[in-house]
């Protein structure tokens, strides 16, 4: 690579060589935090897809091209990933609590579907891929429902297209 | 070396730029694309239909976490660019496909770019070489706030970094030669960019060869 002289003058650049390379210092930290967080933000999305919306980019526009981000810019684009990170993580928390509810509440269903009567759970409330349900159903329709016996139906999955 | 394997040289970086951004890196090659044979169309549309396969609803969404894709993304934000608002090349284009159901067989120049686009992830834009002058580098064209990072030649701005190519720089249908070129963002390999321009070298090449 051949790095071209930007034709400031060598006095001028040396006056500020602390001060800017600092700064510069900084910024690269900056950097190296804002692709971390790309990366977190970047699993999160893939973990959550396609159950759990994660939150968007708030105020998020066009710009008319890349540039050389300030410290201030930078560390605006480093909080507001940040921001979005803890987001997308509380939503794949929530998320995970729920699914896991809903395991606990399959289970005892299969145990003791008379005390869960018509409740139905779906393979997607816990976390698993297809359209299948866990329903709790009488046997033999109405006998079943005069006499108590209850079982677990699962679906055969994804209804056909129409 | 074959014809499909042209020479990659290695781009200039401003100053400014290669302080601030290390890693940043531009590679162009020149091609001499043979005029495009009509029985090779079908064969580009067929290149690309396998390509669409390969990008399915959850492939997509995993873009974003393969290295090449990161890195770019990562480099976006740090440039200011939100890359789910201004999108990466292969995301622009993975989410034409998943919009459209497929990827549209254009121009041979137009397909190459996709398809190399497509295999590597590493956008490849071309220049009529006739129109450029020079070396081209990554430079910030423009003033204060509004200075923006450029693709350059010894005359000035060619094209925006990761945007579109200046009018009168681009290629056309009497473009006799080609300069290909790609952005290398911190992070992502050098061979990914090289194997970017080979592969676009290369399709240009099968789009003539049935002649």
């Amino acid at each position: 690579m051949v790095v071209l002289d930007d034709r400031v003058p060598a006095s001028a650049r040396l006056a500020h060589t602390d001060a800017s390379g600092g700064q510069r210092a900084a910024r690269a930290q900056l950097r190296g935090q804002i692709a971390g967080l790309e990366r977190q933000l970047a699993r999160a999305v893939v973990d959550g897809w396609p159950r759990v919306a994660l939150p968007a980019a708030a105020g998020a526009a066009v710009r008319p091209g890349p540039r050389l981000l300030n410290l201030g810019e930078l560390e605006r684009v480093r909080d507001e990933l940040a921001d979005r990170v803890a987001g997308a993580d509380m939503a794949l928390r929530r998320r995970a609590e729920l699914q896991a509810g809903n395991r606990d509440l399959l289970e005892r269903m299969l145990l003791e579907p008379g005390r869960h009567r018509f409740v139905r759970v779906t393979r997607a409330d816990v976390g698993e891929p297809g359209c299948g349900a866990w329903h709790v159903r009488p046997r033999l329709g109405l006998v079943g429902m005069l006499m108590g016996w209850w079982h677990v139906k699962l679906s055969s999955g994804c209804p056909l297209a129409t | 070396m074959s014809a499909a394997e042209p020479q990659i040289e290695h781009g200039w970086v401003q100053r400014e730029l290669a302080l601030e951004l290390p890693g940043l890196a531009l590679a162009s090659a020149c091609v001499t694309p043979a005029a495009p044979a009509r029985a090779t169309a079908d064969g580009r549309a067929q290149r690309l239909a396998v390509l669409a396969d390969r990008l399915r609803g959850a492939q997509v969404v995993a873009l974003r976490t393969r290295p090449v894709v990161a890195a770019q993304r990562s480099f976006f934000r740090q440039v200011g660019l939100d890359p789910d608002v201004q999108r990466t090349p292969i995301e622009e284009a993975a989410l034409g496909r998943m919009l459209q159901g497929g990827f549209v067989s254009r121009t041979p120049l137009d397909d190459a770019l996709l398809i190399a686009l497509l295999e590597t992830a590493v956008g490849v834009w071309a220049l009529d070489d006739a129109r450029v002058h020079g070396a081209l580098g990554l430079a910030m064209g423009g003033e204060g706030a509004g200075a923006r990072l450029v693709v350059a030649d010894a005359t000035g701005p060619v094209a925006a970094a990761f945007g579109a190519v200046v009018v009168d720089r681009r290629a056309g249908p009497h473009t006799r030669r080609l300069r290909l070129f790609a952005i290398q963002v911190p992070g992502v390999p050098a061979i990914a960019v090289e194997e970017a321009l080979w592969t676009c070298a290369q399709a240009l090449v099968e789009a003539g060869a049935d002649r």
